[in-house]
């Protein structure tokens, strides 16, 4: 659990993030989204003290996170930015061993951890590890970052735009990636993104600040229905309000009784996709189908639109 | 295809016979008294006589590399002191400094450090010192201020102390801008150690001396030419480290 | 208020106080040749003016020491150089035994360090203010007239570097001359011949690598190898090229010096040449095709208008470089300041090494700014479309 206390950053004159508090709930994903210039970096950086507050306190499991010094602090929380960051004169494999070199762990164990996590991220380990970082594509390059931050096994994951300079279909897989290993290994991600329609689709919690205050903190279903204030309002974008609701909903949950015709959708894909697919196709209903592969009954463009009305 | 490949060897040849001959001139030069016996008049001497070229060669290495060492040692340590947080307020005095440094010229350098430590091998000392530190110190200075900011901050961010970031990741990554000065500075150090035999030390500029003084063009050309055989082989050889060190990065070379 | 200390400062104060008090102010010596005996500061200045003299360094270098706002630190390093330079010239007649023509006073390490020290302070104040070009060039005027001031009056012509000055003052300027034309004219010859070579290199790739891979090579060769060098192809030239010699080319002399230079000097202007114009921006070059221009209108029109803060860059490395290289003219008789620095060398007389090497360096520093200011005025008028 992380619990942000009355955070300030002040440099000078300006007030870069302003009396801030909020709790992340351990296992989570909180999203922090706002335009550049509204605090969200600083507000991350303070929760490793890459930035010291100028007041307030957090608190990472309920203790001080200065408690430790900064540096110590760092090796065991992960930390992902931008355009990866990583080492262009160490292999992919050291750059992933980076933490565990720096908290001493034993050869063997780094090997098998970093083994591990690039198995996981689909990089042979044999093949890639003594390559250097220059030699691997954009998307691989960003996957060797997340790995990296996640070598120690940190309990927390702060990240900053990780996927803003993917493009956009290799954006979604690796928000698919890090949504499964987030479940595999339990991990707190704390992330930074100005793209609503990331915040929406990978936070269980979404925190929208402008001009170093926190204007909402709420689940991603309570932004998009009740936006606290006219800024959040266009950062959420009305017009692209009921799509990103419906994105928010699973058919399984949709589904009404009776039968349709045609190809059956899986239970698991977005009401979105689903309307897309009836809009484009034309028909009224589409059938549901189960992961056993069991029809679950049908959809209709009726009863979606109804849910994508705003609920007053 | 095999042309291009038969191209590609050529330089690697001419090093490797340019070291050949250097190594057989200054070990055993008097092969080579044919070819510069015509450059002699009145039956002077072709090959340089007051002293063993082979010697003068290793002395004169010696003085460069013992200079080298230690202006390298001192600029790298002065750079790494002004790009910490405890040092910053020097960084733009610094930076004057070498501006105002460069526009010494050697032999003023040189001719100025005899009053202080007499004649020989100690002036040339210093000012190939002090003239090597400059180069070598604002390439330091370009490789710590320009490095990639997102792979600093990942370092911070990976829990790094100042001092593991400044090792393992800040000295690395400036590495080949560093060896790019050093190269320049040994490049220069090798010209202006000729100059150090007007100073009595015992250099290459001996023979080169010697030659002007005795009106000898061969003892000209045979110092010169050993000088600038030295100078372009070590010139070539710090580059090719550099290139490595560059390439393994996947940064660009000039 | 608590009292917060400068740490470039304590620097200062540390020199000044090692040189103030505990290293000679000047050095007497009985004639040009004998070693010298040391004198601190209050022993080689008359009574009121040591004590003086003492007090202007001590309050200087608090002012240094502390946190002080930049003008009273210019204030500070400003009064204690015009003390220092205006007092050594006391301290030279002062020491100077009445009628005595055979004794030297030459300004010694305590002095130097002095200078050394307040100069630091001053060129920290000047890079802090982060001066105009057009200011920077003005400070180095008012340097330049004050020091020229300080020698046409006489009053620094009781120390030894003058008395060395007093004995040569013909071949001095001869030898000035002769320094700044081999300099200057092998610069002028460097950039009338570097500049179309330059372009020639930037438009015919194959050419590129070879012309400067020969240029580079040339750099290598030691330069009193390479002055030596070309006697012997000048020398065959003054012989048996019909009018030649009468144009003053010789085997020795200038000839050799000249050409040498003008070698050193190719490679910064080609090189500069090729990468100024390989960094003027595509579109801009596109959009004056676009337009109608004719090859030559793009060079003059656009090419080369934009290259050329980089191709003055590499004049300013040639003009400083040669200022320096023009020194080592004087082993093969090419004459220039290098004569007195070898000369003194030879004879173990410092003054006369002094007598050559402070021109030397001070022509060097001067062109040093007044070229850099005018690569700033250049390359900022205009501005950078985008910042990085």
């Amino acid at each position: 659990m992380i619990e942000i206390e009355g955070i300030t950053k002040r440099y000078d004159a300006t007030t870069v993030v302003d009396d801030v508090s909020m709790v992340i709930e351990p296992r989570t994903i909180a999203v922090i989204v706002g335009t550049s210039g509204s605090g969200k970096t600083t507000l991350l950086r303070m929760i490793n003290r890459l930035v010291e507050p100028t007041a307030g306190v957090i608190r990472l499991d309920g203790a001080d996170n200065r408690s430790l010094p900064g540096y110590e602090l760092r090796r065991s929380i992960g930390y992902a930015i931008q355009g990866h960051g990583l080492f262009p004169h160490r292999t992919v494999a050291q750059n992933i061993a980076t933490v565990p070199v720096l908290l001493g762990w034993d050869a063997a164990r780094i090997k098998r951890r970093v083994d591990e996590l690039m198995t996981l991220y689909q990089l042979d380990p044999q093949a890639f590890g003594p390559r250097y970082p220059h030699e691997l594509s954009g998307g691989q390059q960003q996957r060797v970052g997340v790995a990296r931050a996640l070598a120690a096994e940190p309990n927390v994951l702060l990240m900053d735009e990780p996927f803003g300079a993917l493009d956009p279909i290799i954006r979604n897989k690796a928000q698919e990636d890090l949504l499964a290993i987030q479940k595999r290994f339990g991990t707190t991600i704390i992330l930074v993104t100005h793209d609503m329609e990331e915040a929406v689709h990978m936070g269980d919690k979404i925190a929208v600040m402008d001009a170093g205050k926190l204007v909402q903190y709420a689940k991603p279903a309570e932004i998009l229905a009740k936006p606290a204030s006219a800024f959040v309002e266009t950062l959420v974008g009305a017009s692209e309000k009921p799509f990103r609701l419906l994105s928010l909903g699973r058919v399984r949950d949709a589904v009404e009784t009776g039968t349709a015709e045609g190809e059956a959708i899986p239970g698991d894909a977005s009401q979105r996709d689903a309307l897309a697919e009836l809009l484009w196709s034309g028909r009224p209903a589409l059938p549901v189908k189960g992961a056993d592969g069991k029809p679950l009954g049908r959809v209709t463009v009726d009863g979606l639109v109804k849910r994508a009305a705003s609920p007053a | 295809m095999k042309e291009a490949g038969v191209k590609a060897w050529v330089p690697s040849l001419l090093r490797l016979a340019l070291v050949v001959l250097l190594i057989a001139f200054v070990s055993n030069p008097g092969w080579f008294e044919p070819l510069l016996k015509p450059l002699t008049e009145s039956n002077a001497p072709a090959i340089y006589n007051q002293g063993s070229l082979l010697t003068l060669t290793l002395l004169h290495l010696r003085t460069v590399l013992i200079a080298t060492v230690a202006a390298t040692t001192v600029a790298v340590a002065l750079a790494i002191l002004v790009t910490r947080p405890a040092g910053v307020e020097f960084l733009p005095l610094s930076r004057s400094l070498v501006n105002i440094g460069q526009t010494f010229p050697p032999v003023a350098v040189l001719a100025l450090a005899v009053p202080a430590v007499g004649f020989g091998e100690k002036p040339t000392l210093i000012a190939l010192f002090l003239y090597g530190l400059l180069p070598i110190f604002e390439n330091a200075l370009t490789g710590l201020t320009t490095l990639p900011a997102n792979v600093v901050e990942a370092a911070r961010g990976a829990g790094m102390t100042g001092w593991q970031r400044l090792v393992k990741v800040e000295l690395p990554l400036s590495a080949p801008i560093i060896l790019g000065g050093i190269r320049l500075s040994v490049v220069i150090s090798l010209a202006t150690a000729t100059i150090g035999s007007t100073v009595a030390a015992r250099t290459l500029g001996e023979v080169i001396i010697a030659g002007l003084l005795s009106n000898n063009l061969a003892f000209v050309l045979q110092g010169g030419l050993i000088v600038a055989a030295l100078a372009v082989l070590i010139y070539d050889g710090l580059s090719a480290i550099e290139r490595y060190t560059a390439r393994r990065m996947g940064q660009e070379t000039a | 208020m608590t009292i917060r200390f400068d740490k470039l400062g304590v620097v200062i104060a540390a020199i000044v106080a090692y040189a103030a008090f505990a290293a000679p102010f000047a050095t007497f010596r009985a004639n040009r040749i004998v070693p010298g005996e040391a004198r601190s500061i209050l022993e080689a200045l008359p009574a009121m003016l040591g004590p003086l003299l003492l007090a202007v360094i001590v309050v200087a270098a608090v002012v240094a020491l502390l946190k002080t706002p930049l003008i009273l630190r210019l204030a500070a390093s400003v009064v204690a150089l015009a003390a220092l330079a205006l007092l050594i010239g006391v301290a030279g007649s002062f020491l100077t035994p009445e009628g005595n023509s055979f004794a030297r006073i030459s300004p010694a390490s305590g002095f130097w360090l002095l200078i050394f020290a307040f100069t630091l302070l001053l060129a920290d104040v000047l890079t802090r203010l982060n001066l105009s070009p057009w200011a920077r060039i003005g400070v180095l005027v008012v340097a330049a007239a004050a020091i020229g001031m300080l020698l046409v009056s006489g009053s620094w012509n009781s120390l030894s570097i003058l008395k060395e000055y007093a004995n040569r003052a013909d071949s001095f300027w001869a030898e000035g001359s002769k320094h700044v034309t081999l300099a200057l004219g092998s610069l002028a010859a460097a950039v009338i011949a570097g500049l179309p070579l330059g372009i020639l290199c930037h438009r015919v790739e194959k050419l590129r690598a070879g012309v400067l891979n020969v240029l580079n090579i040339i750099q290598t060769i030691p330069s009193i190898a390479l002055f030596g060098l070309l006697i012997a192809p000048l020398g065959w030239v003054a012989t048996h090229v019909p009018g030649a010699a009468s144009l003053g080319i010789r085997g020795i002399g200038t000839a050799p010096a000249f050409v040498a230079l003008f070698l050193y000097s190719l490679l910064p202007v080609v090189a500069n040449t090729v990468v100024g114009l390989a960094g003027v921006p595509r579109a801009a070059n596109d959009a004056a095709r676009g337009m109608g221009m004719t090859d030559r209108q793009r060079l003059f029109g656009v090419e080369f208008p934009l290259a050329f803060p980089v191709i003055l860059t590499g004049i300013r490395i040639v003009l400083v470089q040669n200022i320096g290289l023009a020194t080592i003219a004087a082993l093969i008789g090419g004459g220039g300041f290098g004569v007195f620095v070898f000369q003194g060398v030879g004879q173990t007389a410092m003054d006369l090494v002094l007598l050559g090497a402070v021109p030397t360096v001070a022509l060097a520093f001067a062109a040093a700014i007044i070229l850099d200011a005018v690569i700033e005025m250049t390359s900022t008028r205009r501005p950078e479309a985008q910042p990085a």
